[in-house]
């Protein structure tokens, strides 16, 4: 009796984690939408946005450095896109209690001293970030809008180099849109980077 | 007045956390102090000979960096790991992903203040996209994240640990 109940707790455990570690979505599945509140005390979600044709949610924060080396080149792709269609929406998953500096007060100020242009969500309560799969800041899920729902076209990292915007070889995030905008098959619709852990 | 200092030692503490904000990450500093240090810094192909072995040790390499507030928690899990199994044919490896600019005025200060004892090297390698998956192919990048491996046997965390836990990890590695 007891190697049975060994083997089914064992097993337990083997599902268990195989379940946990396929959580977060996948190129190809529909990212659900939010509501979440914006550093001008708004709710905002992706439904607001009527034309646009897709977004590039970011999931970054203040105190990251991986996060803070790449503020201006994520102003630079709201810039760039949003008027074609596909608006960056920043998302700050963090547990503020853990990491003060990324309350609303410090987003509000990092948002005005870097001319944040876009939306600089808190992901009040740590929900969504589990359901996209984000693990750390920056990480950028590219969604275009379809019938079937927001799916995720991309996932990953900005660029090639989180040192030096000038010494990029790779743009990722501006190849995967520039694909979208012209129909085009995206070439890698998945990178990874180093960043910092999301803090819970 | 007891309370009163107590108050202002916290106060002083959680300054001293805070982040800062307007660093520069382009300009490099402070070159003047702490050059006598040495600090090997490797990329990813140059690193490659600390993650594999034909030798009976076992190896914890640990990825972190001093603004990873979760990993220098657990560095002192690491540092006890190194010295108490040390005589086990265990060696713990320290690699730094701080950035280049940051080497002489964090990186360096911080090894000697902690009196580091486990070897740390720096890994400046900024394609990540080509090395994460090598180094293990389901690691999102995150960071804490540690690597530990024998000849016989490799296993791959992103997570934090504590020391028991780390124990526990590195005695399934020494059966």
């Amino acid at each position: 009796m007891y190697p049975i109940k060994t083997f089914i707790a064992t097993l337990a455990i083997v599902i268990g984690s195989v379940f946990t570690s396929s959580t977060g979505y996948k190129v190809g599945d529909i990212a659900t939408d939010f509501k979440l509140k914006n550093i001008d005390g708004k709710m905002v979600s992706l439904a607001d946005y009527k034309d646009a044709k897709g977004y590039i949610v970011i999931f970054t924060c203040n105190t990251c450095p991986y996060a803070v080396a790449y503020e201006d080149r994520i102003v630079a792709l709201d810039k760039k896109y949003a008027s074609k269609g596909y608006p960056v929406i920043a998302i700050m998953p963090n547990n503020t209690d853990v990491k003060p500096g990324d309350n609303m007060e410090a987003m509000k100020a990092r948002a005005k001293a870097k001319g944040f242009t876009f939306p600089y969500l808190m992901d009040e309560g740590q929900k969504i970030y589990p359901q996209y799969g984000a693990t750390k800041t920056p990480h950028v899920y590219l969604l275009q809008k379809t019938k079937k729902g927001n799916e995720v076209k991309y996932i990953g990292a900005i660029d090639d180099n989180y040192q030096d915007a000038a010494a990029v070889k790779t743009k990722y995030v501006e190849n995967a849109v520039d694909a979208l905008l012209s129909g085009k098959e995206i070439k890698e619709k998945e990178t990874r980077a180093i960043g910092c852990s999301i803090k819970v | 007045m007891r309370i009163l200092s107590f108050l202002l030692f916290l106060i002083l503490v959680s300054c001293k956390n805070e982040p800062k904000q307007n660093e520069q990450l382009a300009k490099s500093e402070d070159n003047s102090i702490e050059q006598s240090m040495e600090l090997e810094v490797y990329d990813y192909e140059g690193l490659k000979k600390y993650l594999t072995t034909t030798s009976d040790k076992t190896y914890v390499v640990n990825f972190w960096a001093t603004w990873c507030a979760p990993c220098v928690k657990e560095l002192p899990s690491f540092e006890a790991l190194n010295s108490k199994y040390g005589s086990e044919n265990v060696e713990v490896i320290l690699v730094s992903l701080d950035f280049p600019n940051k080497y002489e005025s964090k990186l360096k200060p911080f090894i000697k203040e902690k009196g580091l004892k486990s070897k740390v090297v720096a890994l400046n390698d900024t394609d990540s996209n080509m090395w994460i998956p090598k180094i293990n192919e389901n690691w999102s990048g995150a960071i804490p994240a540690t690597l530990i491996f024998n000849k016989n046997k490799r296993q791959f965390y992103e997570q934090s640990f504590t020391y028991d836990e780390l124990e526990t990890e590195v005695k399934q590695f020494l059966k």
